[in-house]
């Protein structure tokens, strides 16, 4: 624990020997392409493959009619919501997809889908999420019984008398709408999977880029199980991932029709989508319209907050949400602020943009619930005249008052605010900043400071609330000691890059003492792992983390029995330090974890079952809190708008540290998925529902030339709870940066008369924003 | 991201590519860095049905001063440009350019040819050129021409050069006197196209007194423009900060940007003015 050991995995990633999707090649492998929707809503009139079917290698093209015969047209959601597998009359957002063409080759296959004449009656298509609870709006969801709106869910949380009450009486209150606009994942790798159904074995293996396999297995069995595919003739292996991000959790049609194609055919069919085809199509993130309150008194005391959602869910609800949240874990947005009130309600509505609502590198909502909680406490401060530090300070939850009953019903674990903030502020030199800063304004440069000290809510999570579909969010390890004393263990969860191979040895080098380099970790096969529901939501090292503590753990009781017989004494004499038990005050009567385990399989005890194996299903008690506090330096240029960050000082607690160099690799490639909807990101829709940046060319995701230098540092806050006391970081980042840049923005132009901007904040944004307060004829002036 | 089908011809000399133009006719085309066209084809906007590649020919990239012109060959990529000597002394407005085109996947492989030939007013060279008054040398089956930039994009995606003519040679005045260039433009990342760029070329005599400017606009017009009036209004000026401010009203004025993604037009024209503005002081510390 605590050593920065390099990753295990990258001697394979960074020789190009990694095994993705795409690798995978199958003797007789058939090549799908999709055809998609050019329209955002619109009425199939016809599809005529007659043309694709004449061009050689044009093995079929499969519709929604021919999958309707199977009954395998529609799919659930993650969030019990129905969505087409193929349309069978309505397409309902552009990029849709219309119809699958199966081809002996990929690029015959293109070829194919380009054959494929679809005749469409476009209909006007509902772009704006406000318009949508319109009642005169027209009901998108008509293929649902009894739909008489656009409706999907309303949620509250909170003590919503209380909370008015404090309002109308305070001195103080801040309110703000603010839009956490439609962003897309786009991981490197984009979606993809190979579908292969032996006939003779009624057996499917299904090669998939998924985030969690084994709810895939389940899935397709409950979705399939009518066809015969029952869950033990099923396979799901999802081999290396370049990159999830919540975006490859979702069960995608693409997906489901390989499935159906192999299934009719018995050929393995493989589907990898392009990139446009994945950022158009796929699951988007965010989109959450909010109304921001915020309550205090004159001097700067933190009262209350009201926070109201209209949440775009598109044409339908494919968030991944434990199933209890349809808001996932919103109710977060309190902050890291000592006060008793809050209230807060979301509405869900349908409109023609494509499906999602999934958790972008954050555990659920909590990116939106921080942007909103962190550019009211800026508000606030400026209204009640703080510097925004000072203000957070004396806000604060005491490290004291932990564990801390939340006014929306969370109960924060651990934590040390004060120290972060102090610490980030020391390391960028706050107060000298605030001075150079008003020097600069006096010679007319803009700079601003922002700050972000942020609560998430991490490790979902503990059975009695948390679960998808009904299956409990608990995780697992399986440890398995052969007799010569290496290991190899394997886990329900599935990296996409965040270095379990590395993370999860070392927790169980740890523990039981065998060196890290003689322990094998292996995810994603369900054949072969412990059932989990995957990696997500920062959850890994939360649940499956300490599921290897708690198997090892087991293992180590295990060695000890066995260690006493090897050296005849009883088990209350032995000591233990890593590797080895000895006799207390005989430290030369010593066995050491490999002779312990090789006599587990030659010379056990009599009446000790044989073998040196463990498995543990973990059911945290809680969720874990990380938190951070971030301070970033933005300088503008006065004349094009241009902003650069000049100093960005990320500070996280994320309980004890297992690899620092991992986190901190976590914590570089967060802060750049934080800087991204800051600044540069949003997927873009015209009226007529066409995405209008719906390439790299345009869809702008920051590179390293972008990033500024990260400074990290930490303060360790351990999890009480967690056997191993670490919390969690891989999402902390891209969840306290966007309002850390936001409000330093804000900050360099709020002298000028700016109060709010929304994200992302481009230069073009700025300018606009600036020229609307007249600064540009002041300049000129 | 699948090009429809098409043929490839690797000519070995520009007689044969010459021939080869000839026989595919006008869906042929000529593939140089490729880092246009191919995108282009994988999206499915363009479809030729026949390549011929030149990166095969030789004698077509070379950068040299001779006979009072700087002379860059078609194939010229632009990490040669960026990491020539005569250009970082000389013509830095080259090297200002070519770090702002894409990354250096795309400039190890892009030619200073395909660039303009490619006839977009979205790329940094053509601004560049037109600031530099640079001439294009056009040859084909009947021999070689010669077209000034002013005369050289005639619209969207079309140039001077016609079917069956490869652009081989690309010639610049050689810098002489007090001579300064510079080149910006304001990006929405790294490896994105112009929001809007500028090209500024100047020399001074010994007095100071501005004896020649070229100002080229990118990405602000339907073809690559050049800022006339802004010109006029520098040579025979002592370049004070009025006459230059004038220089990039003027550009701003007299461009015509369309609102996009990357802003809308009154914020274009704002960006050529600041830009305008900060390049010819940045060309006029050069000069010096
Ligand atoms: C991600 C990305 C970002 C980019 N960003 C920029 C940018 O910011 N600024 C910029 O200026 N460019 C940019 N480019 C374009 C890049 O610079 C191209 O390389 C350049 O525009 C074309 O040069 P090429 O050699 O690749 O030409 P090709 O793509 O091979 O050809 C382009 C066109 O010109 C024709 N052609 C090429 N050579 C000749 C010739 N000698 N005679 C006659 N016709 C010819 C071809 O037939 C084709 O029609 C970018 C490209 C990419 C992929």
């Amino acid at each position: 624990m605590g050593h920065s050991k390099k990753r295990k995995e990258d001697a394979r990633f960074i020789q190009g020997k990694g095994n993705y999707v795409d690798d995978v090649k199958l003797p007789g492998m058939l090549y799908m392409d999709i055809v998609r929707s050019p329209y955002a809503y619109a009425k199939i009139k016809s599809i005529d493959s007659s043309k694709a079917l004449e061009i050689p290698g044009v093995v079929a093209v499969v519709t929604g009619k021919d999958l309707e015969k199977y009954n395998l047209h529609w799919m659930p959601t993650l969030m019990s919501d129905t969505q087409m597998v193929l349309p069978t009359d309505t397409v309902m957002y552009q990029a849709q997809e219309v119809a699958a063409v199966i081809a002996t080759d990929r690029y015959i296959a293109r070829d194919g889908k380009e054959a494929v004449i679809v005749e469409y009656e476009t209909m006007k298509p509902l772009m704006d999420p406000f318009d949508a609870l319109d009642p005169e709006a027209p009901v998108l969801r008509s293929d649902k019984e009894g739909k008489t709106d656009n409706h999907i869910w309303h949620w509250e949380v909170g003590d919503k008398e209380k909370t008015d009450d404090i309002f109308s009486n305070a001195d103080i209150t801040v309110k703000q709408q603010m839009h956490i606009p439609r962003i897309h994942v786009a991981s490197i790798e984009t979606c993809g999977c190979v579908a292969s159904y032996d006939k003779v074995e009624n057996h499917l293996t299904m090669y998939m880029t998924t985030q969690a396999p084994h709810a895939i297995r389940t899935v397709i069995a409950l979705v399939a199980g009518h066809v015969g595919l029952t869950e033990e003739k099923i396979r799901v292996i999802s081999p290396d991932i370049g990159g999830g991000f919540g975006g490859k959790v979702p069960v995608y049609p693409g997906y489901v029709i390989a499935i159906a194609v192999s299934f009719l055919t018995g050929s393995p069919i493989k589907w990898i989508e392009d990139r446009s085809e994945n950022l158009q199509a796929d699951s988007f993130a965010r989109d959450y319209h909010i109304t921001a309150e915020m309550a205090g008194t004159s001097d700067g005391k933190i009262q209350a907050t009201r926070f109201k959602v209209l949440a775009d869910h598109g044409y339908t609800d494919a968030s991944a949400n434990p199933s209890k949240f349809p808001t996932g874990l919103f109710s977060i947005g309190t902050g890291s602020y000592d006060y008793g009130a809050a209230y807060m309600e979301a509405d869900a509505v349908y409109t023609n943009k494509p499906p999602g609502g999934v958790a972008y590198r954050c555990s659920f909502r909590v990116t939106e619930a921080v942007h909103a909680i962190e550019r009211m406490t800026d508000m606030f401060a400026k209204k009640a005249g703080k510097d925004p530090a000072q203000l957070r300070m004396e806000n604060f939850i005491k490290k004291e008052d932990f564990p801390w009953a939340s006014p929306t019903g969370w109960s924060y674990d651990s934590g040390d605010y004060h120290a972060g903030l102090k610490l980030a502020m020391d390391t960028v030199g706050y107060d000298e900043l605030r001075i150079e800063q008003a020097q600069l304004r006096k010679e007319g440069k803009l700079m601003g400071i922002g700050i972000s000290t942020f609560t998430e809510v991490v490790g979902a999570g503990p059975s009695k609330d948390f679960d998808i579909l009904g299956i409990k969010m608990f995780d697992s390890a399986e440890i398995r000691v052969h007799p010569t004393g290496k290991a190899i263990a394997r886990f329900g969860t599935k990296s996409q890059g965040q270095g379990h191979e590395t993370t999860y040895a070392q927790i169980i080098a740890e523990e039981l003492g065998i060196p890290m380099e003689h322990i094998q970790i292996e995810e994603g096969d369900t054949d072969t792992a412990p059932y989990g529901l995957g990696t997500y939501a920062s959850r890994s090292t939360p649940t499956a983390g300490a599921a290897a503590a708690m198997a090892a753990r087991k293992l180590r009781d295990k060695a000890k029995k066995i260690a006493a017989h090897l050296l005849e004494v009883s088990e209350q004499d032995l000591e233990w330090e890593p590797g080895k038990f000895f006799v207390k005050g005989a430290p030369e009567k010593v066995k050491t974890i490999q002779e312990i385990v090789f006599a587990a399989y030659t010379n056990h005890p009599e009446g000790m079952e044989g073998g040196f194996e463990a498995t543990h299903y973990y059911d945290p008690p809680n969720l874990t809190f990380p938190s951070g506090a971030y301070i970033c330096v933005v300088d503008v240029d006065p004349e094009t708008c241009d902003i650069k960050v000049r100093r960005f000082v990320a500070i996280d607690d994320c309980g004890n540290i297992i690899n620092p160099m991992i986190v901190q690799g976590q914590v570089h490639g967060g802060l750049t998925q934080g800087i991204a909807p800051a600044m540069y990101e949003e997927l873009i829709y015209d009226e007529a529902g066409n995405i209008l940046n719906g390439t790299f060319m345009d869809y702008l995701v920051p590179t390293a030339v972008e990033s500024p230098n990260w400074e990290t540092g930490h303060t360790v806050t351990p999890a009480p709870h967690h056997p191993i006391g670490a919390k969690g970081v891989g999402e902390s980042p891209t969840v306290g940066a966007p309002p850390a840049i936001v409000n330093a923005i804000v900050d360099a132009v709020a002298h000028l008369g700016i109060k709010h901007l929304e994200i992302p904040v481009t230069p073009f944004k700025l300018y606009k924003e600036l020229k609307a307060v007249g600064y540009f004829n002041q300049q000129e002036a | 991201m699948i090009a429809e089908p098409f043929g490839y011809s690797s000519p070995q000399s520009l007689d044969e590519a010459y021939a080869l133009l000839h026989e595919h006719g006008d869906d042929a085309k000529i593939l140089a860095g490729g880092h246009s066209l191919i995108p282009m084809m994988k999206l499915r906007f363009a479809a030729p049905t026949h390549l011929i590649d030149i990166n095969k020919i030789p004698g077509l990239s070379y950068i040299k001063e001779e006979d009072g012109f700087l002379k860059i060959g078609a194939m010229t990529r632009e990490v040669d440009l960026e990491e020539s000597d005569i250009i970082s002394s000389r013509y830095q407005i080259f090297t200002d350019a070519s770090k702002l085109i894409a990354d250096p996947q795309v400039r190890n492989f892009g030619t200073i040819g395909g660039n303009i030939a490619h006839g977009d007013a979205a790329n940094d060279h053509p601004a560049v050129m037109m600031a530099l008054d640079a001439e294009v040398e056009i040859s084909g089956q009947d021999g070689k021409r010669s077209v000034s930039i002013n005369e050289f994009f005639h619209g969207f995606y079309t140039t001077a050069v016609q079917h069956g003519e490869i652009l081989t040679e690309i010639r610049i005045p050689a810098a002489s006197g007090h001579f300064g260039s510079a080149y910006h433009k304001a990006e929405r990342k790294v490896g994105d196209y112009a929001t809007a760029g500028v090209a500024v070329v100047i020399r001074v005599d010994d007095g100071g007194i501005c004896t020649k400017a070229g100002i080229g606009l990118t990405n602000v017009n339907a073809v690559p423009m050049r800022a006339i009036r802004s010109e006029e209004a520098l040579v025979g000026s002592m370049l004070s900060a009025g006459d230059i401010a004038k220089a990039a009203q003027y550009a701003a004025e007299d461009c015509n940007p369309s609102s996009d993604l990357r802003g809308d037009e009154d914020y274009k024209r704002h960006l050529v003015s600041v830009i305008t503005k900060r390049m010819i002081n940045r060309a006029l510390e050069r000069a010096k």
